[in-house]
């Protein structure tokens, strides 16, 4: 079937089989930031932006988002910029693996709740899973973003 | 202890990799490789134990896109295995591509190359497989010598006497004693007897096991995977394919995680060989599943230790034995457990006045075990601590004091570690340090917080190494660019935990250059100097030494160089970082203009290598406290905080220190309360996905404290010992302290599940320290 | 891993209806359950197109469209005012915000799970389900139905006053709870509501009258004594017959005695 979608403000027209993943299209299409880390749509590592919201790009069929709009990291780095220097300070980057899925998340955390506490940030990102930093780093990137902000 | 001023050591720098990892950039392996790729998968036995008597793969070949499908039949016959270790492994050759004989649910029975995922797995579905189903061993308790043979081969084979036998089950055995214990034993007031089981916990690091293989332009090998080990896996992939090295390139991308997984090469093998018979690239992706069942997870272990005490707290004597599961091959097996008891029973050296450590490491017909963080350290310290514990407890004694009493300090011999030094140890600062962070007097009472709840604390100490003495080497290159900054070039592997950043610190510290100014290339096989890889706590401590030792080598070279340029000896001239002058006359060469000129008629390479290897493995120490607060009714156990103080030298990247310690320490509190690895009776894996298999969440790990007691290290880099390891071993003893501080039960098996709070399993000893002597 | 033939985005509930006689046909729902299978079906009807997206709150009542997803519940200001917060504290330990904003209300209650945390919040109140061609019927009623090829258009919850109270045993944060439980009093009538038995959420109902005076600890230990007695259970992976049992006591408990302080909400 063709579908087309909005990719990071760009119609994007493809023909797909009809049990195309989003994550699979994405990736086709040069989103390699989005990654799959497992199969049961518990990992929060291919988190993009539909329609402004996080969703879980393993877990929807291409198809669907047919005539949505579909953000990825691509499409949001300066966005990113503005905060993803404060995690690299903390070191809680680490292998990177869950970062563009975090990332995601966090950008839609901010956009719905620009001055989040840290029980609010820790309940939003609880969906994304990281092995390597044990979060509290990644917490204290996000802090210091917010408190250079208030200063 | 010596303390400097550094420009680049000790100091937060940023990952050099950072920005790109944040923003999401194509740098792993299935990003960078191309998408029209064989897709490579993996049929898998659905028995523990089975003898294939016929595989027709004639359907599945038919399948549209179907490139070919492997069999037994089709395979080199030469055992291998596939431990990242060094020559000649202590793991035994053990494995085939493919075997006939299939020894765990997950084994591979055949490899299916095809052009579309959706064609392999319509392939796999229709590949028709006659088993001769054989009765395996499940129970480890029971392997050793039992009637039915994991491995019956006559070709097994040990490059290393470990003391294994295929015969019997046994991949090592081994016992070793510094004094009399059963003569101390007799002598002490209290002797505690108690066995302790932990689990085969899986990394599972955020990215699954892969690997691309292509031919080269030379028509060589080439392999992209995401691996800790390029120049092992390459000398694998030589044996198990019966290629010459210079055939083969291995080269690693970024990793997503590691932890000791892709220590041994999990998966390499399968597309390599689809690659030489196709001589097309090829493409292998784990799935999730796939890497919890059929990966190298933690060794399951059993520890029975005896432990030997006076009245007065001092600790006499130590008698341990480790089991331990290496599952149905052998990697790691013969070398995980030793660290069980020699990186356990080192930290009570102070009183101690005898120690035995006996071991068997054993085959079933289960998942191979591997190398995970902690490597058998986290193993032997959890039974230590919770026995240290127990006896604490039963004598009334606060454990911290205990601990006080017996632990190791610096200077002390440790017999339990070879003989080794403790040349640098701040293990009592940590202990100090950590209960005036943690409060412990506050905490270490039990509080009735109402409705059924309770809050307690717990404590532990930990020990690790820094490298595999007299083993390990680690290489480094330094080359000199025009414009006066430098390239280093390593083979050990960045899989996140920040080691080409905190390398080129050191580069940048020996330089006197900015971290900016040294670029970072690793790790590949064909570029890179020979390096054993990133494991065993090494790469700070080994591959470090040696980017010192290259950097003085070359700082000789511009000197020298310079020198020339100045028509002047050597010895008259000085390395002042950005040039060489030349004191008694004033003059001096810039970097730049020395670079230069070392393109230009020169015969001296502004470049150098060096290797360096340790005859000691300094450990690094840590103390652990956790808070709970535990419902009795429902069984939830909460952490509110943990906090942890490391000595690991002098931390070279304090924030990467810091990081590394709260990712071991949320990994362990996973260990401890959350994950565990199921089997059913027919040795079928159960609950293996992240749906059952549940990684703690930002949800559970409540709040972290980690905080750093320089010691100073004179074998390593700049003071320095290792991090990496050592920071997932304090969690689940000082967890279990806690808990049995809440419930009165010393929980001896993990997890520790709310159920097993509210049902306590029988076995279980309620009782206050039980005494026996 | 799951393979669809054909994708339709229905345009009338008909046509949704009329696709879905075929056996291979599949309604899609938030799909992620029904990713994880390996289902081959030919026909995935997708709902999204019909408008379903909404929760509206009317005097008496919430009509929650069966594409609403439970993101949406959570943060329903009527939905969370009326149950005293209930509903949000139901779905916010589910997974992660994420997969919220695709699990959607119609395929939470269509698939009847029973680790369902939404079957068994919903089952606390009047609540019905609006199939396309069996009409409105309680909740109650279709959760012990067997699966059939209708299409599940609303869930409606009926505005009665009265307390709830949500809690849930989980072994760790996101996971599927061991215990979910449901407490509430609508009018005079008290219900237990005990998911992740692991069966099919039940709901346990004051037959004996162990509550018609008030909440005192001891009625409430009677009345989750009773809850805990009469409560079918079984293992799995999560935990044992016996611990799911031990729960329903504790949070049955626990939930009488919340709701006897509880906040309680009136019709205006």
């Amino acid at each position: 079937m063709e579908i087309t979608m909005t990719l990071n403000g760009r119609a994007v027209t493809d023909h797909i089989d009809a049990d195309l993943l989003l994550i699979d299209f994405l990736r086709a299409h040069g989103c390699y930031s989005v990654k799959r880390g497992c199969e049961t749509s518990g990992c929060g590592l291919c988190t993009v932006i539909m329609d402004g919201r996080p969703i879980l790009s393993c877990s929807i069929l291409a198809a669907r988002a047919a005539g949505h709009s579909v953000q990825t990291l691509e499409g949001l780095q300066e966005e990113a910029s503005e905060f993803v220097g404060f995690i690299a300070d903390q070191g809680a980057d680490q292998c990177g693996f869950c970062n563009p899925g975090f990332v995601m998340n966090t950008i839609a955390l901010l956009r719905e709740n620009p001055n989040p506490t840290d029980d609010e940030i820790r309940e939003y990102l609880a969906g994304n899973l990281c092995r390597c930093s044990g979060y509290d780093g990644q917490l204290r990137g996000i802090r210091a973003y917010l408190d250079s902000r208030q200063g | 202890m010596e303390h400097k001023d550094y420009k680049s050591i000790n100091k937060p720098v940023r990952k050099k990799d950072a920005m790109q990892l944040l923003l999401g950039k194509p740098v792993y392996t299935d990003d960078l490789t191309p998408a029209h790729a064989l897709v490579v998968k993996i049929l898998r036995s659905p028995h523990a134990n089975a003898i294939i008597e016929q595989i027709n793969t004639a359907a599945a070949k038919k399948v549209p896109g179907v490139v070919d499908i492997y069999t037994w039949e089709d395979v080199p016959s030469v055992r291998f295995a596939i431990a990242g270790q060094t020559y000649p492994e202590p793991s035994p050759y053990d494995r085939l591509i493919l075997d006939r004989h299939v020894r765990f649910v997950g084994d591979a029975a055949a490899i299916i190359a095809a052009e579309t995922e959706k064609a392999a797995l319509k392939a796999m579905r229709l590949i028709k497989v006659k088993y001769q189903v054989l009765e395996p061993v499940l129970d480890f308790r029971k392997a050793k010598d039992n009637p039915v043979l994991v491995h019956p081969e006559e070709d097994w084979f040990p490059p290393c006497e470990v003391g294994g036998d295929n015969r019997r089950n046994l991949v090592a055995s081994e016992e070793n004693e510094d004094g009399d214990v059963e003569q101390v034993l007799a002598d002490c007031d209290i002797v505690l007897d108690r066995t302790y089981h932990t689990k085969a916990f899986n990394q599972a690091m955020m990215e699954t096991f892969r690997t691309y293989t292509e031919l080269d332009r030379y028509g060589r090998l080439h392999v992209i995977s995401s691996t800790q080990i390029v120049f092992h896996c390459r000398r694998i992939l030589s044996r198990a394919l019966g290629i010459p090295k210079s055939r083969i390139r291995v080269e690693k991308p970024r990793i997503g995680g590691g932890f000791g997984a892709k220590q041994t090469a999990v998966c390499e093998v399968y597309p390599a060989f689809v690659t030489l018979k196709t001589g097309r690239p090829a493409k292998l992706i784990y799935t999730r599943e796939e890497s919890q069942t059929a990966g190298s997870p933690r060794h399951e272990m059993e520890i029975r230790i005896r432990l030997g005490a006076n009245r007065d707290g001092t600790i006499r004597c130590l008698d341990f034995y480790t089991l331990s599961n290496t599952g149905a091959y052998g990697e790691h097996g013969p070398t995980t457990v030793g660290l069980s008891g020699h990186k356990a029973i080192p930290l009570y050296t102070g009183g101690l006045e005898a120690y035995r450590f006996r071991y068997d490491v054993v085959y079933t017909n289960l998942q191979a075990s591997g190398a995970y963080r902690g490597y058998g350290a986290t193993q032997g310290i959890y039974a230590l601590e919770t026995i240290v514990n127990e006896l604490a407890e039963s004598i009334g004694m606060d454990p911290t004091v205990i601990r006080d009493k017996n632990m190791v300090r610096e200077g002390m011999r440790m017999p339990a570690y070879y003989n080794e030094i403790a040349n640098a140890c701040a293990l009592d600062r940590c202990m100090e340090h950590c209960k005036r962070i943690f409060g412990w007097e506050e905490k270490y009472p039990v509080r009735d917080m109402g409705n059924g709840r309770v809050r307690a604390a717990g404590v532990a100490m930990a020990m690790q190494g820094s490298c595999i003495s007299n083993v390990d080497v680690g290489s480094a290159t330094v080359k000199l660019s025009e414009d006066g900054t430098y390239n280093l070039l390593i083979g050990a592997a960045d899989m996140g935990t920040g080691c080409d950043t905190i390398l080129a610190q050191m580069v940048a510290e020996c330089m006197d250059c900015s971290v900016d100014d040294v670029a970072v290339f690793g790790a590949d096989t064909d570029a890179s100097p020979y390096d054993s890889g990133s494991y065993a706590s090494s790469t700070t401590y080994i591959t470090g030494k040696a980017v010192e030792k290259a950097c003085a080598e070359l700082k000789q070279r511009i000197c020298s160089i310079g020198a020339q340029m100045l028509g002047c000896g050597v010895e008259e001239v000085t390395f002042e970082g950005d040039r060489v002058s030349r004191e008694q006359s004033g003059q001096s060469v810039s970097l730049t203009e020395i670079a230069y000129k070392a393109q230009v008629n020169n015969t001296q390479a502004a470049q150098a290598t060096a290797t360096h290897s340790s005859p000691v493995s300094p450990p690094p120490y840590m103390v652990g406290m956790v808070e709970i607060e535990l419902d009795k009714n429902t069984g939830l156990v909460t952490i509110l905080d943990y906090m942890a103080v490391v000595d690991c030298g002098i931390p070279i990247n304090p924030a990467l220190a810091r990081i590394q310690t709260e990712g071991g320490i949320v990994q362990g509190i996973g260990h401890t309360l959350t994950e565990d690895v199921r089997y059913d009776h027919r040795g079928r894996p159960i609950g293996s996905s992240f749906m059952q298999y549940k990684l703690p969440t930002r949800l559970d790990m409540g709040t972290l404290r980690v905080e750093f007691e320089h010691s100073y290290e004179p074998t390593g880099p700049f003071g320095a010992k290792s991090i990496g390891e050592i920071v997932i071993n304090t969690p689940a003893p000082a967890i279990t302290h806690a808990i049995y501080r809440a419930t009165g039960v010393w929980y001896r098996e993990l997890p520790i599940t709310p159920e097993k709070i509210v049902i306590p399993p029988k076995e279980e000893d309620r009782a206050e320290g039980r005494k026996e002597s | 891993m799951i393979t669809i033939q054909n994708y339709v985005r229905a345009q009338s509930l008909e046509e949704a209806y009329r696709l879905n006689q075929n056996r291979r046909s599949r309604v899609l729902g938030g799909m992620l359950w029904l990713k994880m299978g390996n289902a081959s079906v030919n026909t995935a009807i997708d709902l999204c197109d019909l408008g379903l997206d909404t929760i509206e709150e009317t005097a008496d009542q919430f009509v929650i469209g069966a594409t609403a997803t439970l993101r949406q519940m959570e943060l329903h200001p009527g939905l969370n005012a009326y149950t005293g917060g209930a509903v949000a504290e139901a779905v916010r330990h589910i997974i992660g915000v994420q997969f919220r904003n695709m699990a959607t209300v119609g395929g939470s209650v269509w698939g009847r799970f029973g680790f369902s945390d939404v079957l068994t919040v919903l089952l606390g109140m009047e609540t019905y389900v609006e199939l396309y061609h069996g009409g409105i019927l309680p909740l109650e009623q279709f959760a012990a139905m067997k699966y059939d090829r209708d299409i599940l258009v609303r869930v409606i919850i009926q505005k009665k006053p009265g307390r709830f109270v949500y809690q849930s045993m989980r072994n760790q944060r996101t996971d599927f709870p061991v215990i979910a439980c449901a407490v509430s009093r609508i009018g005079e009538e008290y219900r237990a509501v005990i998911g992740a038995r692991p069966g099919r959420a039940l709901v346990i109902r004051d037959e004996r009258g162990l509550l018609k005076e008030g909440i005192t600890g001891e009625r409430a230990r009677a009345f989750a004594d009773d809850a805990a007695w009469r409560t079918p259970t079984e293992g799995n992976l999560r935990g044992s017959a016996a611990y799911r049992t031990h729960l329903i006591r504790v949070l049955t408990e626990r939930g009488l005695l919340a709701l006897g302080g509880g906040y309680e909400w009136k019709s205006r």
